[in-house]
C-alpha cells in the first residue's frame, strides 16, 4: 500500500517535471523565433501570422462584444441595486468603468480566447502530430516552433490586447445603456462621470494583464498540442486540457497581477 | 561494399524497458538502394527515425559522411535535413495546403529562388510522379497512392542526396506498387540518389533492392546483396522470403499462466 502510494507520487511528479521541462523548452524556443526571427531572412512567417490574426482577433469580435455588452449591463444593474440605497446612483459610472477596464475586460476576453483559440492551437498541432505532419516538417528541415508556434504567438499577443480595448469600450457602453435607459441618469453627467473616474493606468493595467493572458493561452495551447500522443482520443484529451489549464492559469495570473497593481500602481 | 555514406555503429534504443534496437551496426552505400526489411515490430521504422534524426538513441553512433548526427547540434541537424528527403508512410503532406503548396514549401523556405522558378520546379516534380494537373487539390481530395506520390514529389523538391522511404508500397494495390517501384528505380538512375527504403513487401524488395539488411527483434541478422539474400540459409530470412509462419511451440503451462495473468 505504502509502496503503491510512493510509486504513484513518484510517477506523478516525474510526469509533472517532464511537462514543465517541455514547456520551458517550448517557451525558450518560441521567444527565440518570436523576437529574433523577424530580423533573420525568412525567420518569421508573416503571412501565416496575419492569417492567424484574422482567425484569433477579427473573427472573435462579435462574441467578445456581445459578452462584454451583457456583462456591462449586468454590472450596471448590480451596482445600481446597491448604490440606490445610499442615493449614490451616479457612481454606477465609476464602478462599471473601473471594473471593466481593470478586471473584467481582460479576463472575459482571455477566457473567450482560451476557449476559441487555445483549444484550436492544441487541436491543430495535436492532429498534425498524429498524422506525422510535424515529423514531416522536421524532416524537411523546418522548425515546427518557427513554423507553427511563432505566428500563432505573434497573432494572439497582438490580438488579445486589441480585443480587450473593444471589450472595454463595449462593456462601458452596456453600462451606459442601463444608466440612461433604465436608471434615468443624465447622459452627459454619466459620460463626464465615467471620464473622470477612469485613469490611463486603469486601461494600461488591463492591457498588461491581457498581454500576459495571451502568452498563457498561446503557450498552454501549443504545449498541449505537441504533447498529444496516440490518436484522436489524445487530441481530444489535450484540447480539453488546454482550455482547463489555460483558464486556471489565467485566473491565477489575474489574482497575482491584481494584488500587484493594487499595491504598486 | 564500398563508399558508405551512412554508417551506424552499435545503435541501442529502448521504449521504457523494451529494447527496440539492440546493437545495430550497418553501412549504407552511396548511390545504391538499400532496403531495410523485417517483419512488423522488428524495429525498422524506429531505425529509420534515428537515421533522420527524429529520435535520439540511448547509445551508439550514426555517421553521416563521417560526422556523428547523434551528438550534432539541432541547428546543424536542420541544415543537414535540407539535403535529404523523407517519404512518410502516409505521405506526411500538410493537410491544410494544396499539393503545389506542399511541394513548393521546402523551396520557398530554404532557397532564394524567384516565385516563378519555384512554380516551374514544383510542376516538374509533380510531373515526375505523374500528378501534373492536381496542383490545386488538397490532400484530403486525393487517394492514398496519390498522397504517397505527392509526398515523394515534395521529398525530392530540393534534389536531395539521400532519400528515405518508410514503407513506400504498403497499402497500395499491386499496380500502383509496381509503379512506385519503377519511380524509385528512376530516381536512382537519373538523379544518382542514395535511397534507403524500409519495407516488408517482398515483391518490392525483389524489384528495387541493391542491398538488403534484415532486422529481427532489434538486431541485424543479415546484410548482403539481393542475390545473396535470395539464397540465404538463415532460417529467419528464409521464413520471411518464403512467407512461412514462425514456429509456435505449444507449452500448456505457459499458456495457462499467460491467460490467467499469473507468473511462475
Amino acid at each position: 500500500m505504502i509502496y503503491q502510494l510512493a510509486g504513484y507520487m513518484g510517477r506523478k511528479s516525474l510526469s509533472v517535471m517532464g511537462e514543465l521541462s517541455h514547456g520551458a523548452m517550448l517557451i525558450n524556443e518560441t521567444i527565440y523565433w518570436l523576437f529574433l526571427g523577424p530580423f533573420k531572412k525568412k525567420g518569421m512567417r508573416w503571412r501565416s501570422g496575419i492569417h492567424q490574426m484574422v482567425l484569433i482577433g477579427f473573427e472573435a469580435i462579435p462574441i467578445v462584444a456581445l459578452i462584454s455588452l451583457s456583462v456591462g449591463i449586468i454590472m450596471a444593474l448590480q451596482a445600481a441595486y446597491q448604490l440606490r440605497r445610499v442615493g449614490a446612483l451616479i457612481y454606477v459610472a465609476d464602478l462599471v468603468g473601473i471594473s471593466i477596464t481593470r478586471e473584467l475586460g481582460p479576463l472575459l476576453t482571455a477566457i473567450i480566447l482560451a476557449g476559441r483559440s487555445g483549444s484550436a492551437f492544441a487541436a491543430e498541432i495535436g492532429s498534425m502530430k498524429v498524422t506525422e505532419e510535424v515529423d514531416a516538417l522536421v524532416a524537411m528541415g523546418l522548425n515546427p516552433v518557427k513554423f507553427l508556434v511563432a505566428p500563432k504567438m505573434l497573432a494572439i499577443m497582438l490580438m488579445l490586447p486589441s480585443l480587450v480595448l473593444i471589450s472595454d469600450f463595449v462593456g462601458i457602453a452596456g453600462g451606459f445603456l442601463v444608466a440612461v435607459g433604465g436608471l434615468h441618469l443624465n447622459f452627459e453627467r454619466y459620460f463626464t462621470q465615467t471620464v473622470h473616474a477612469l485613469m490611463l493606468n486603469d486601461i494600461l493595467t488591463g492591457l498588461t494583464k491581457g498581454l500576459v493572458f495571451s502568452m498563457i493561452i498561446g503557450f498552454v495551447g501549443c504545449h498541449e498540442g505537441f504533447s498529444v500522443e496516440g490518436g484522436a482520443e489524445g487530441v481530444g484529451l489535450r484540447t480539453t486540457r488546454s482550455v482547463v489549464t489555460g483558464i486556471f492559469l489565467i485566473i491565477l495570473a489575474d489574482c497575482f497581477f491584481t494584488v500587484l497593481f493594487y499595491l504598486f500602481v | 561494399m564500398t563508399d558508405p555514406i551512412i554508417q551506424v555503429l552499435d545503435l541501442v534504443t529502448s521504449y521504457g524497458d523494451l529494447k527496440v534496437l539492440d546493437g545495430v551496426s550497418l553501412d549504407i552505400s552511396r548511390g545504391l538502394i538499400t532496403v531495410v526489411a523485417g517483419s512488423s515490430g522488428c524495429g525498422k521504422t524506429t531505425l529509420l527515425r534515428h537515421l533522420i534524426g527524429l529520435l535520439k538513441p540511448v547509445s551508439g553512433q550514426i555517421l553521416l559522411g563521417g560526422r556523428d548526427i547523434v551528438t550534432m547540434s539541432e541547428k546543424e541537424l536542420y541544415r543537414i535535413r535540407t539535403r535529404q528527403g523523407v517519404l512518410f508512410q502516409s505521405g506526411g503532406l500538410l493537410n491544410s495546403m494544396t499539393l503545389a503548396e506542399n511541394v513548393s514549401l521546402p523551396l520557398k523556405e530554404h532557397t532564394e529562388l524567384e516565385d516563378s522558378t519555384i512554380q516551374i520546379m514544383t510542376r516538374m516534380k509533380l510531373e515526375l510522379v505523374g500528378l501534373l494537373g492536381f496542383e490545386n487539390f488538397l490532400p484530403s481530395q486525393i487517394s492514398g497512392g496519390m498522397k504517397k506520390r505527392a509526398g515523394l514529389a515534395r521529398a525530392i523538391a530540393m534534389d536531395p542526396e539521400i532519400l528515405y522511404f518508410d514503407e513506400p508500397t504498403a497499402g497500395l494495390d499491386p499496380v500502383t506498387s509496381a509503379e512506385m517501384d519503377q519511380l524509385i528505380l528512376k530516381l536512382k538512375k537519373t538523379f544518382k540518389m542514395t535511397i534507403v527504403a524500409v519495407t516488408h513487401e517482398l515483391s518490392s524488395i525483389k524489384n528495387i533492392a541493391d542491398w538488403v539488411i534484415m532486422l529481427d527483434q532489434g538486431r541485424v541478422i543479415f546484410s548482403g546483396t539481393l542475390q545473396k539474400t535470395l539464397v540465404c540459409e538463415n532460417p529467419i530470412v528464409r521464413r520471411f522470403l518464403d512467407r512461412k509462419p514462425g514456429q509456435v511451440v505449444y507449452d500448456s503451462q505457459k499458456y495457462l499462466n499467460a491467460i490467467t495473468g499469473m507468473s511462475l
